[in-house]
């Protein structure tokens, strides 16, 4: 029976997952010198970094995926603490249904809404001419900021619910317990709100920051030509011209990132990889 | 501060009006989109020219192609609904075997292999895409020179587009079934096989009836992350494009009202997916 058990765990881990990734980094480490003739080589890596449009990209992503994730938590936080902690009866449960719900819809469909409400003959600028704002109607796509937009509003939910439920285990008794010793907001958010929801904070982080990185469809869309996100490069190498070696050694170098930057919320943090993962 | 405590009314004011604006920049996308499906204008955007059902049932003699006449779109939801089936079954019946697996048995490498399981949600989309592509085609290529083999779903196509989403949608099914099989209290089965029941019979009528809300839930929740999947898909798709390549395809090329309609037809669909998966949650134990 066990063994029954283990073949599918096995060959969907074993031909899914280990063996693609292995492949993946042996190309990644070859060069090709003729056709179908490679040799082993850093070169792909070399480029990267000899070439300041592919790294200057990197960092640009890291950057952007990083404040992404930061808006989403200022966001997200007082929603979350509304919802567990201000909201009586079932006003709070409404609100937290009220939240989930655009992410039963696809994100192809939510860039979608972003691209009418922003582009230059769009809702947002035709209202902005009609109040007086503007003279004409601006172009508010393809900016940072509206990168910004659409990659917090794709990843308001993973934040909200780790948040919500860190919250909700917080016992109300201590917060009237440090107000009636005289303890202000700002010493309450410091001294026992954040402690007590650091696991919550944590798991939502590196979820959002994870999804931002390996987004593609939305900085894709939301910012035209001027997104210059890190998938793009791993897309064009790959798709576009089929320069294979490059790509993986793209992929690998924007795993590395992923993988840094999700041990070190767990190190700061001082939590498992296993637990995170469950809460989130 | 909390309900229990004194908030002075600014405060008040101020939460109300935040979660107002909260709410406002979580559905005006989605108002937005509903509302230009049905604008009477061959652009979705401002001024509101009158109501029409064009974009839905609209007819190419007419000039405008609603989504019920468009071909394409409705040849690529129909693809996304034979991929995410093929996804759904893989996945629950994999998810479910690993539940098993983890709660149930003792074995060397437990602990790596449920770290592994894990693996799959921190690798991101593009890249879980073109590592089974390469690896994939790698080995067409060998089959291809050394059995003279020519292995056509390892290239690019809807076969490597399931497999890919499952790759990681199948630690989902796990997480969601496993969740449910560790409450499970085992002093049932064990009463049923006291009193004479196979183990068989033990699965059929104790086991599995209280595991099918897990597996009606995970089975929902894959079948909609396939739905929507992009990142890896847009890496592995042949000739046949599921609904979100088709769209994300169109939307580059300019905008038509019937990506609106093919929009409310989807966000329909999962408000109805929602709600059935509500109303079978409240009916479990």
């Amino acid at each position: 029976m066990l063994a029954w058990l283990l073949a599918p765990a096995l060959l969907w881990l074993l031909l899914l997952i280990v063996l693609p990734h292995i492949d993946l980094a042996l190309l990644s480490l070859r060069e090709r010198i003729a056709p179908r003739v490679y040799r082993p080589s850093l070169s792909q890596y070399r480029t990267f970094f000899v070439e300041p449009l592919y790294w200057q990209v990197f960092v640009r992503t890291a950057i952007l995926s990083a404040v992404a994730t930061a808006l989403t938590l200022l966001i997200a936080f007082p929603v979350a603490w509304v919802i567990t902690k201000v909201a009586r009866g079932r006003t709070g449960a409404l609100l937290f249904v009220l939240c989930l719900i655009p992410f039963w819809v696809s994100e192809t469909v939510r860039a979608l809404g972003w691209l009418i409400l922003l582009r230059e003959s769009g809702v947002l600028p035709a209202l902005l001419v009609k109040l007086g704002i503007t003279a004409v109607p601006v172009e508010l796509l393809y900016h940072d900021a509206t990168i910004l937009i659409g990659l917090i509003y794709t990843s308001l939910l993973f934040m909200v619910v780790p948040l919500v439920s860190s919250l909700e285990s917080l016992d109300n008794t201590l917060i009237e317990a440090a107000y009636d010793l005289g303890a202000n907001g700002f010493a309450i958010l410091r001294r026992i709100v954040i402690p007590h929801a650091a696991p919550g904070i944590t798991a939502g982080c590196i979820v959002v920051f994870m999804l931002t990185l390996g987004n593609y469809l939305t900085p894709t869309l939301l910012g035209g030509k001027n997104s210059q996100w890190f998938t793009e490069l791993i897309y064009t190498q790959f798709i576009v011209r089929f320069n294979w070696e490059q790509g993986a050694a793209f992929g690998f170098l924007l795993l590395a990132l992923s993988t840094a930057m999700v041990a070190l919320g767990l190190r700061l943090s001082g939590q498992r990889f296993v637990d995170v993962m469950r809460r989130a | 501060m909390i309900a229990s405590l004194p908030r002075p009314a600014w405060l008040r004011i101020a939460t109300v009006l935040y979660v107002a604006a909260f709410l406002l920049f979580l559905f005006l996308p989605l108002v937005i989109i509903a509302v230009f499906a049905f604008n009477n204008a061959p652009y979705p955007a401002p001024p509101w020219r009158g109501f029409t059902l064009d974009w839905f049932l609209g007819n190419p003699s007419a000039g405008r192609v609603g989504l019920f006449r468009d071909t394409e779109l409705l040849g690529s939801i129909w693809t996304s609904v034979v991929v995410a089936s093929w996804v759904t079954a893989l996945s629950v019946i994999v998810g479910a075997a690993n539940a098993f697996l983890m709660e149930r048995y003792r074995f060397p490498g437990k602990q790596a292999l449920s770290v592994l399981m894990l693996i799959p949600l921190v690798i991101p989309g593009v890249i879980l895409g073109i590592s089974i592509l390469a690896f994939s085609s790698r080995i067409a290529e060998l089959a291809d020179s050394l059995f003279g083999l020519d292995l056509d779903f390892l290239r690019p196509g809807l076969p490597l587009v399931v497999v890919g989403q499952f790759s990681y949608i199948a630690t989902i099914a796990t997480l969601m079934i496993s969740a449910r099989l560790k409450r499970f209290d085992r002093t049932l089965e064990e009463a049923a096989l006291n009193l004479g029941a196979s183990h068989a019979a033990v699965l059929r009528t104790i086991t599995f009836p209280y595991l099918r809300p897990a597996l009606i839930g995970s089975a929902a929740i894959s079948f909609l992350m396939s739905f929507e999947n992009f990142n890896t898909t847009l890496m592995l798709v042949g000739a046949d494009a599921p609904l979100t390549v088709t769209m994300y395809g169109r939307m580059r090329e300019g905008a038509s009202p019937v990506l609106n309609a093919v929009s409310l037809f989807l966000m329909l669909a999962s408000a109805v997916l929602a709600l059935a998966l509500m109303r079978g949650g409240k009916r479990a134990p």
